[in-house]
């Protein structure tokens, strides 16, 4: 049954875009602090699932969602419920960095303005300021906040937005294959920056780079063909997976 | 050897055929593009070519007796009767003392012929009505010659034609060149093309009024498009449901675009002229009758300029809580904006040539005063290109040309603005 300490429990959780059936009813309890790693090869649904937990498939034409999805015991496909205040509760990461065309201080300061989170311009440098050193992005950055977020590197654009989304002050960070399109030094940067945000906020990353997953993840969840096939500790399904398709997928055999 | 050989004799007759290929389209692209070129070229030319004289006209300085006798015998200086006065008799006075020994009838009205009758006349009298203790003087003042003689001088009617196929008699020319050897006749630059509305006497047409005209019907038709047009162009792509009304609405939208300006003409002259009883020619219905014909223009630009800003930062607006008006009005809205600007310049620049939906609803008056408001006749500078190209006399041709250079000038303006501001705007991000 539902396991009290979960962030996430998901029942049936079934995704449909028109007729095709993208998800086919996952059951996943996902801890609170901690990394969740979701893989699986190309189309297994595991992007589609990670959209579930901020309802941003709500945006996609023709994508139906049904199951259920407690947050802390708290159905987030409520009707009652506004996406908009989930979201706020639930940050995102892309797969392609995002920062908007502003400066890297507007960046930051965008969430908190439209959530009115700070009420003096003091309040809101400080909250600019926290939210890039949490992100690792300060001394950096510090003497440039007035440049535009589009002049980083993509490791940097990709910090930024970790803290743009950190400077809302959710519980959940998600992130969608986040270092694809970064080289290893950037890449190790952002695994070591989840390593410290673990500590306080509970994060579920998609990827495609099993190394990745064993390294920054600790629990994981395998997908295949929009189910759910195996999840188990880190550990556990990268030494001794109890299934035949995820030993498959982790040694390269299929993918 | 294979026959794959990137060097066997078919490989380098393949390779000879494909070079040939990429030549004969090299060579048709340059020669539309010097097609296209010359094409401007050419229409340059031959507008400035004819045009450029307009700008400077023929003026004649002289000194006119103001005679008690003459404008006001009774020495009441009564107002009215200062307007009706005789000025006319004054100008043939002081014609008609600069060659004493013309004594003759016709030949003195060929004297009179040389000066703008009714431009010299109409100075004088506003003179005098402004400020009646000039009467008894002598005032030196500058008044346009007859546009026969500013023809003559720019070289327009020729010297060699024969006298009876010319406008200007051979008797004129002499008195002509007399005057201009004493300094007499000038030439000048042609303020009034700037100042004066339209004119039944070449010499005295201008196109203010056009000008202003235009600026009206412009402003009415920005007001009403603009924010129809995106407002529009943000509802159906961002809010509107997609379903089959939707589309309905899309694609007639861009049939709208579509349309010929005339029908644009014609539902005005219905509905803003015969249902609604609006006064024909006036700005505020011209601009009504534009703003139709450009705010599909200006959805079109809204919508592509939305569509082109990459849905990544709509979305990562959305994931940090933003409402779907949030990250549509603060992040989408300003990334599109210097599309939509662009789009709605290029969009006014083409309300500013638009001809023929004015026609029809009566802005093509004859109009000779410069309009104060959007409520009074005017004409647009379009419109009074098509008059005066209708016109016979020869310095009407290098008006309508002048007229065009403006109309040109101001088009270029907008559209190098429209580039301008989207290289700058861009430039920023």
């Amino acid at each position: 049954m539902t396991d009290t300490n979960a962030k996430f429990s998901c029942r049936n959780v079934k995704v449909h875009y028109g007729d095709f059936e993208a998800l086919h009813g996952i059951d996943i309890d996902i801890p609170d602090r901690g990394v969740t790693a979701f893989i699986g090869p190309s189309g297994c649904g595991k992007s589609t699932f990670l959209r579930t937990f901020n309802r941003m498939n709500d945006t996609i034409d023709g994508c139906r969602v049904s199951g259920k999805i407690l947050m802390d015991g708290n159905d987030i496909y409520n009707k009652n419920l506004d996406p908009v205040l989930l979201r706020a509760r639930v940050g995102m990461v892309f797969q392609k960095p995002n920062p908007f065309p502003k400066s890297i201080y507007d960046n930051i300061a965008f969430g908190p303005r439209i959530h009115g989170l700070t009420s003096s311009k003091a309040e809101l440098d400080a909250l600019v300021e926290k939210s890039l050193r949490r992100a690792g992005l300060w001394d950096e950055v510090k003497d440039r906040l007035k440049l535009s977020g589009t002049g980083l590197s993509g490791g940097q654009q990709q910090r930024l937005v970790i803290a743009r989304a950190i400077a809302v002050s959710p519980e959940v960070i998600l992130m969608d294959e986040p270092a694809s399109a970064l080289d290893p030094i950037a890449t190790a940067k952002l695994e070591a920056l989840i390593e410290e945000l673990k500590e306080r906020y509970c994060i579920i990353i998609v990827t495609h780079s099993m190394a990745q997953a064993a390294r920054v993840s600790d629990k994981t969840a395998f997908f295949y063909m929009g189910d759910l096939v195996e999840y188990d500790a880190t550990e556990k399904i990268f030494t001794n997976p109890s299934n035949n398709r995820t030993q498959d997928y982790i040694t390269g055999r299929t993918g | 050897m294979s026959e794959n050989n990137f060097v066997s004799p078919q490989a380098v007759k393949r390779l000879k055929k494909r070079r040939g290929v990429e030549f004969r389209f090299r060579l048709w692209g340059q020669a539309a593009v010097g097609f296209a070129l010359a094409a401007l070229v050419w229409l340059l030319v031959s507008i400035v070519g004819t045009g450029h004289s307009a700008f400077s006209q023929h003026f004649m300085t002289l000194d006119f007796e103001l005679s008690e006798t003459t404008l006001d015998p009774t020495g009441a200086r009564d107002a009215e009767k200062l307007r009706g006065a005789n000025y006319r008799r004054i100008v043939q006075q002081t014609l008609y003392a600069q060659f004493p020994e013309v004594t003759e009838r016709k030949a003195k009205q060929e004297v009179f012929a040389l000066v703008s009758a009714s431009g010299a006349t109409n100075q004088l009298r506003q003179m005098v009505y402004q400020d009646p203790s000039l009467i008894g003087q002598t005032v030196r003042v500058t008044v346009p010659t007859s546009d026969q003689v500013d023809q003559l001088f720019k070289g327009y009617i020729k010297r060699e034609t024969a006298e009876d196929r010319r406008k200007v008699s051979d008797r004129q020319i002499a008195w002509a060149d007399t005057l201009k050897e004493r300094g007499v006749i000038r030439k000048k630059f042609n303020k009034i093309l700037f100042t004066n509305p339209d004119s039944r006497d070449p010499e005295l047409a201008g196109i203010a009024s056009a000008i202003l005209g235009s600026v009206m019907i412009l402003v009415v038709a920005f007001v009403l498009a603009f924010p129809i047009g995106v407002g529009s162009a943000i509802y159906l792509d961002e809010f509107a449901p997609k379903n089959k009304f939707t589309d309905f609405i899309e694609l007639n939208i861009n049939n709208l675009a579509a349309v010929p300006s005339i029908v644009f003409g014609l539902l005005g002259l219905a509905v803003f002229l015969n249902f609604m009883g609006m006064p024909r020619s006036i700005p505020l219905v011209g601009g009504m009758v534009l703003a139709l014909r450009v705010f599909p223009t200006i959805t079109i630009a809204t919508r592509s300029a939305l569509q082109s800003v990459s849905p990544s930062i709509v979305d990562g607006a959305l994931s940090l809580g933003a409402s779907h008006t949030q990250a549509v009005f603060k992040q989408k809205l300003p990334l599109a904006g210097p599309g939509i600007l662009t789009g709605s310049i290029i969009g006014m620049a083409q309300a500013l040539g638009e001809t023929a939906p004015l026609l029809m609803i009566g802005m093509v008056a004859f109009v000779t005063e410069v309009p104060t408001s959007i409520a009074e006749p005017a004409t647009a500078l379009p419109v009074q290109i098509f008059l005066w190209s209708d016109s016979a006399e020869r310095a009407w041709a290098e008006r309508t040309s002048a007229a065009i250079i403006v109309l040109l000038v101001v088009l270029i303006t907008m559209n190098g603005f429209a580039i301008w501001l989207r290289n700058r705007l861009e430039k920023r991000r």
